[in-house]
């Protein structure tokens, strides 16, 4: 059967003219399907949405080339983001998760995008909605499910919560509107000081590109030229306040006026990663900060105590389930120019449910924090102090 | 030189000489800026005017852009840069031409430095310190005088200190450039032209004073006075007069407010039985109202022959006339009338 499907496969190669290994598609060609691995198209070229610029030449290129290898990637990325935000969702609504808990299932291209176009030695910093990037920069699920659930396995140890987590090169996590800018704005000039050829990526929202701080640090990271990619993820809504009602100018790609920027499709993982590619060239050049604007949606409400259906309609979620969801948007890629098998992908989509089940079972079954370490970590490399309790007898300890 | 030969003469002392608050603090960046490379100085006038108050002078034309660097006139902005590059490696001192600026800031200093070593469990130490002049002047009114002492040594995670002499200024600043912590560096303006003698071993290179000690200033046995910055000079004035009618006053620095060094208070009134605290600062939630509760908690509240009293600032914003300004905050006089109250003498 294999052998019969090679012969067709490679006998249609040979009529259309073109190589069985290296074919260019556009959108919506289909080539025969093929059970063998060795059948599965190596690599394809994707057209990919033109990026709207501000202050340059040119923009990323408009075609993307993407392996078997990277697509399915890419895939599990996405995928693993959504299902744990999903299973964050069931588990808030069970109350084993509490406080705040705002989830980024819809955004996934972006974080996945941004992590396919740098390196791991660059840093990345972003705001609340950080559970995406706190994956994609490294961090295990269960290790981010069970701080969610504020247990002892969780990366902050449950002392920080869903906006504080923290990895190598990943500095949150910052419950702030805006605070994480001048922050990555810092750590970009770290690089440049220490000559590392490193970049920061400094994540803000349409509801945090009003901010006054943001202006401040645009000025400094242009006069200095600094390393840095301010990336306003624009899901449309800062809570509940649509970016209509909140901004004199939703063109956030152009509110660094004096800093170069780009308008890119945000559900499009290659459009991501080929922006935030060219942006990253274009910081380890020196030619100082670029803002990308990643055009973007995200399915649930502001957190979890917000519906999320109040200042916008169930269609218009759906319509963007529909017709813009990321995972869809490169599953369908991937199928269409026979570069995964719908049961490769299921197969794929199975391992992930299971990981995160088994990261959720973790994350409900591993103890809190002990009170010991009710006062740890106040300073770092200093000796142990006392620390004052409720009341005057209570003595507790704290050691870094 | 001149200088110097005259207080050898003068006090005799093999040793010792003289320099400025402001020379011992330009001193003790100097040193760490050769001893770290990863150290570094930003805010506003730093390099090329030598500093708003001169207390930089020098650096940049021996350092360069590099390490000495120029901010626009953006605390929030450049107080969260500091604090990021901080986080990313390097060991910032970020001035505020004045502590006033910094409220524009506040949220970087608490939110983003002093909160994030906890709330990431270790994970993420901020090695920063936040310097620059703290409380009254001479004559800039009411939205430039105000002391932040408290303010600051409110919040966990953050190391607030507050140096009165040159040793203090420069030992203190040492530590706390050398402190993998954020550090609030609380000086004065009126103390920067101040010259102090300076024993020998505070020159070595690494002479440094530990946070949370307070000293002894001036040993004594009927009262303690508790103070920190410019007004230890006034209680040491106050203690002076004392001495010629008879009052003995034991004079406490206390170096640094976060964390206080309580078991040198309580010591000391375990022995005087007889507490004045004096402070810049408004009355209301202020470091004397922090120490009165500290003693009563502790070991010696059954050693007082008499209430704690306060000297403090009065509870107004500072007025601009002279002789307004001057009655806005603890005088000599002020301290003396206190301690002969206390001691109901």
């Amino acid at each position: 059967m294999k052998t019969m499907l090679a012969i067709i496969s490679n006998a249609l190669c040979r009529i259309t003219g073109r190589s069985a290994g290296e074919q260019t598609v556009s959108e919506g060609a289909r080539v025969v399907a093929s059970r063998s691995l060795s059948d599965f198209t190596p690599q394809a070229t994707f057209d990919i949405k033109k990026c709207d610029v501000h202050r340059l030449e040119a923009g990323p290129p408009v075609r993307a080339e993407l392996t078997r290898e990277q697509g399915l990637q890419y895939y599990r990325t996405m995928q693993t983001v959504r299902r744990m935000e999903l299973k964050a969702d069931q588990l808030y609504k069970q109350k084993i998760i509490r406080g705040f808990c705002h989830l980024y299932d819809g955004q996934e291209a972006c974080a996945a995008g941004i992590e396919a176009a740098i390196n791991p030695s660059d840093h990345l910093i972003t705001a609340y909605r950080a559970h995406g990037y706190t994956f994609t920069r490294g961090v295990s699920i269960r290790e981010i499910l069970a701080e969610l659930t504020g247990r002892r396995g969780g990366v902050a140890k449950g002392k920080g919560g869903s906006m504080h987590m923290y990895a190598p090169h990943f500095y949150g996590g910052n419950g702030i509107v805006g605070a994480q800018v001048p922050l990555g704005a810092g750590i970009a000039l770290a690089c440049q000081y220490q000559g590392n050829n490193q970049i920061c990526v400094t994540l803000y929202g349409d509801g945090a590109a009003n901010q006054g701080q943001l202006f401040e640090t645009f000025n400094m990271a242009a006069l200095w030229k600094l390393p840095c990619i301010f990336v306003c993820e624009n899901n449309k809504y800062g809570m509940g306040t649509s970016v209509e009602r909140a901004s004199a100018s939703t063109d956030y790609y152009k509110r660094g006026d004096f800093i170069p920027g780009l308008r890119v499709d945000g559900m499009d993982v290659l459009c991501v990663r080929e922006a935030a590619k060219f942006a990253a060239d274009h910081c380890r050049a020196g030619k100082g900060p670029i803002i990308m604007e990643l055009q973007t949606y995200r399915y649930h409400g502001h957190s979890m105590s917000d519906p999320g259906v109040s200042y916008r309609t169930r269609e218009e979620i759906q319509e963007v389930r529909s017709k813009s969801d990321p995972i869809s948007l490169l599953k369908e890629r991937l199928l269409s120019n026979n570069m995964a098998s719908v049961e490769e992908l299921k197969e794929i989509d199975i391992q992930i449910r299971k990981e995160v089940e088994e990261a959720a079972q973790f994350a409900t079954s591993d103890p809190e924090p002990p009170l010991e370490e009710l006062c740890n970590h106040i300073f770092s490399n200093d000796p142990p102090l006392e620390v004052r309790g409720t009341n005057p007898w209570s003595k507790l300890k704290s050691i870094s | 030189m001149a200088a110097s030969l005259r207080c050898f003469l003068r006090s005799g002392k093999v040793g010792t000489f003289l320099v400025t608050v402001r020379d011992a603090l330009n001193q003790a960046m100097d040193e760490e800026l050769e001893r770290d490379e990863r150290v570094f100085l930003l805010g506003e006038e730093v390099a090329q005017y030598d500093g708003a108050y001169k207390v930089s002078r020098g650096l940049w034309k021996k350092y360069g852009d590099k390490r000495i660097i120029d901010t626009p006139i953006s605390e929030m902005g450049f107080a969260g840069i500091a604090v990021g590059a901080a986080m990313a490696g390097l060991r910032p001192i970020c001035e505020f031409m004045t502590f006033n600026f910094s409220m524009q800031a506040i949220d970087q200093v608490i939110n983003s430095a002093a909160k994030t070593y906890y709330m990431s469990a270790g994970l993420q130490p901020v090695p920063i310190v936040f310097r620059g002049p703290n409380g009254a002047s001479a004559g800039v009114a009411a939205q430039h005088s105000q002391c932040f002492a408290a303010w600051y040594a409110h919040c966990p995670g953050l190391k607030v200190v507050s140096p009165w002499n040159s040793e203090d200024a420069r030992g203190l600043l040492k530590a706390a450039i050398r402190d993998d912590n954020p550090v609030v560096f609380l000086e004065n303006e009126l103390m920067y032209g101040v010259p102090f003698e300076m024993s020998d071993e505070s020159q070595s290179k690494d002479f440094t004073i530990p946070i949370g000690k307070a000293k002894v200033e001036r040993q004594g046995s009927h009262i303690t006075l508790v103070s920190h910055s410019r007004f230890v000079g006034h209680c040491l004035d106050a203690a002076a007069v004392l001495a010629k009618e008879g009052v003995d006053c034991e004079v406490i620095n206390l170096r640094t407010i976060r964390p206080m060094d309580v078991e040198c208070i309580e010591g000391s009134v375990m022995k005087t039985n007889h507490l004045v605290t004096v402070e810049g600062g408004w009355p209301q939630f202020g470091i004397g109202a922090e120490i009165c509760a500290r003693i009563m908690e502790g070991p010696a509240f059954n050693f007082l022959d008499a209430p704690v009293t306060r000297v403090t600032g009065v509870d107004i914003p500072m007025p601009y006339a002279k002789i307004l300004e001057e009655n806005s905050l603890p005088q000599v006089k002020d301290i003396i009338f206190s301690v002969k109250k206390t001691l109901n003498v």
